[in-house]
């Protein structure tokens, strides 16, 4: 009967999520910040997601996101940019023939394929980051714990290294950066609008990654994250298991890299650096490592936190004559560490632990708050 | 006579300069419950260790139901370090991984428990299945493969029964008492679908009691199982009592090897559990 209600609940929320975000869509305009938070937290979640698989179920601590995220940035940016926005972007060194090239013959293909590009995009930058993560993975994932992480950042920061140099630059525009980078495309034929594309995409890889963690596979993660030596002894090739693990978190973060990129309409290899990795670190922490519920939930909270609801921080404040002191710009990034601290200190293993999100739990902590007001009144 | 399921030839393992095994040769016959004894440091461990994979051994060979599953000599500059009695005469170098070996039929446990222990008893049986799985990861994580998952779930299921733990199915490994947590170990071993068991002191930490209970437990698997059992013991009635054949291990030498009342007798044990009687 339970399970019965869960479901209800589930499709319910599922479908107010959906005409929620329809309105959201008709009405853009006048809610331009809740969009924005929503993007970049759903994007965020993705990479928080993958990040989790790799570090909460796998227990090998990488600290390489921010790489693979760019290389899936860079690759997405690269070929959806349009022919005629070409010359703009690489107005300093002009751009590779090869790269041209193969856009004139994107921009002369059939509409249907036109139209489903960008996710064709998308999906060649995270192979990309997926092959690169596999070669990679043969000489990392030799070492443990530690050592893994300074391993993986500085495996990230040779990439975004790469993509800066001007040896590149044809390519990836050197330190310029890309820029007219086309935002999310339609789904559907117009029937989903573009608002909706990143929740979809960001929706369909959180649901594969959820099917794996609970599949025989993902149970061999575990228990490599329990004991690796005892997880050998009963049979598991671990470099096998974590370089799928590896391969798989960074395939999924490079599509999240892909969403950013079309999320913020240009790029630079300088939103890729170490900061990044740390961003999508702490809000595995909040979450909870080993939970991805709590991955999605800190994703948005700390998203929103950071760029919406701490924002009057950043005004000055007036009582009448007297300006309360400190309310300036860059405060508001005060006030969000004090508030992590506490957070942290509250919640020890994050808000959600190493558990998953259930509606017995959260109906249940309704009844018990009811309850002990009802004993007090 | 039963066919040998293991043998080690030689077995030399060498730390540095140290010598921990030397000159290890055992043979295991099939269906029999055959004992590695001997006084703290002796070797015991560094000896499961080689024949499971977890160390490549320095010299000797390893041989599993008929199959070389590890063979190495001295080389580079353990060759001008070698300390070992035997010297090797053929140059054949073979390496294993534990995983590996443990697909082909051999399962241990550890000395100080190893379970996966955030994980429920039932996922740490489920996971030991795992080793044997034909899917893929995509086809297993889109489900394509539900006939094997249902096997892999039932045959966890029937294991934990057989093996009395069935009620605790969804607790958390860590929260099992500790002799519970020691079955478990070996029911999870069991669970690779092994036919040779190897037991790295099954009886550590057990009362005269519990040790009993236990030696019956090792019985019963071995019939219903149908299991060759190797273990290493530091409890001596549990070796008396079940061991067709026992050998004995003090600093890296075998010093005998024999029925439980040869060894008992020997002087040369006697010695190394005792110490030197003096004048």
């Amino acid at each position: 009967m339970n399970s019965k209600r869960n479901t209800l609940l589930t499709t319910i929320s599922f479908v107010l999520a959906i005409v929620f975000l329809y309105w959201l869509s008709a009405n853009r305009l006048q809610h331009g910040m809740l969009v924005s938070v929503l993007q970049k937290g759903v994007i965020f979640a993705l990479v928080a997601v993958s990040m989790n698989l790799l570090n909460g179920f796998t227990g090998l601590f990488s600290l390489g996101q921010a790489g693979f995220m760019s290389i899936g940035a860079y690759t997405t940016a690269i070929l959806i940019i349009p022919v005629k926005s070409l010359d703009g972007v690489y107005y300093m060194n002009g751009v590779h023939p090869f790269i041209r090239a193969m856009k004139m013959l994107i921009a002369d293909s059939p509409a249907f394929i036109q139209s489903v590009f960008p996710f064709i995009a998308l999906l060649l930058g995270g192979l990309l980051a997926a092959g690169i993560a596999a070669i990679v993975g043969v000489a990392v994932l030799r070492l443990k714990s530690d050592y893994l992480a300074i391993a993986t950042l500085g495996l990230s920061e040779i990439v975004r290294a790469i993509f800066s140099s001007p040896n590149f630059d044809q390519i990836t525009n050197g330190s310029y950066g890309l820029n007219k980078i086309p935002n999310f495309p339609e789904m559907a034929w117009g029937l989903i609008p573009s608002l909706l594309t990143p929740f979809i995409v960001v929706g369909v890889c959180i649901a594969f990654i959820l099917l794996l963690i609970n599949s025989s596979y993902g149970r061999a993660f575990k228990a490599i994250r329990e004991d690796e030596i005892a997880a050998e002894a009963m049979g598991i090739n671990l470099f096998k298991h974590k370089s799928m693990s590896f391969v798989v978190s960074s395939f999924f973060s490079a599509i999240a890299g892909g969403l950013l990129a079309m999320y913020m309409r240009s790029i630079e290899a300088k939103t890729f650096s170490i900061p990044l990795t740390y961003d999508i670190l702490l809000i595995v922490v909040i979450g909870g490592i080993g939970s991805v519920s709590g991955s999605i939930i800190s994703a948005f909270l700390v998203t929103a936190a950071k760029e919406w609801w701490l924002r009057f921080f950043d005004q000055p404040l007036f009582f009448g004559d007297w300006q309360v002191p400190l309310f300036r710009t860059g405060f508001r990034m005060v006030i969000f560490s004090i508030l992590l601290m506490v957070v942290v200190l509250v919640y020890r293993k994050g808000l959600m632990g190493s558990n998953e999100f259930s509606w017995d739990r959260l109906l249940g902590r309704f009844k018990r708050t009811g309850k002990s007001e009802g004993g007090r009144a | 006579m039963n066919n040998i399921l293991l043998k080690t030839e030689h077995i030399t393992m060498q730390f540095g300069g140290v010598v921990a095994v030397d000159d290890l040769n055992i043979e295991i016959p099939e269906g029999r419950i055959t004992a590695l004894i001997g006084p703290n440091g002796a070797g015991k461990t560094t000896a499961f260790n080689v024949i499971t994979g977890g160390y490549q051994p320095t010299n000797g060979k390893v041989t599993f139901d008929g199959q070389v599953i590890g063979e190495n000599y001295p080389r580079s500059k353990m060759k001008k370090i070698y300390n070992g009695t035997y010297r090797t005469l053929n140059e054949h170098q073979v390496i294993n991984t534990p995983d590996k070996i443990t697909r082909l039929g051999m399962a241990r446990t550890f000395q100080n428990i190893r379970l996966f222990k955030d994980l429920t008893v039932f996922e740490n049986v489920l996971i030991a299945k795992h080793c044997h799985i034909k899917a893929g990861m995509l086809r297993s994580a889109f489900r394509l493969n539900k006939a094997e998952e249902l096997m892999m779930n039932q045959e966890a299921d029937k294991l934990l029964h057989t093996i009395d733990l069935h009620m605790h199915r969804d607790e958390k490994a860590s929260s099992l008492p500790y002799g519970k947590q020691r079955k478990l170990e070996i029911a999870r071993a069991l669970a690779t679908g092994p036919k040779l068991l190897l037991l790295d002191e099954p009886a550590a930490g057990m009362n005269p009691k519990e040790t009993e209970e236990l030696a019956l437990f090792i019985q019963e698997i071995k019939e219903s199982f149908s299991l060759t059992i190797f273990l290493i013991e530091h409890h001596m009635d549990l070796v008396m009592n079940i061991s067709d054949k026992i050998y004995v291990l003090d600093y890296g030498k075998t010093i005998a090897q024999g029925s439980a009342n040869e060894v008992q007798n020997d002087p040369a044990v006697i010695m190394a559990y005792l110490g030197v009687e003096e004048e």
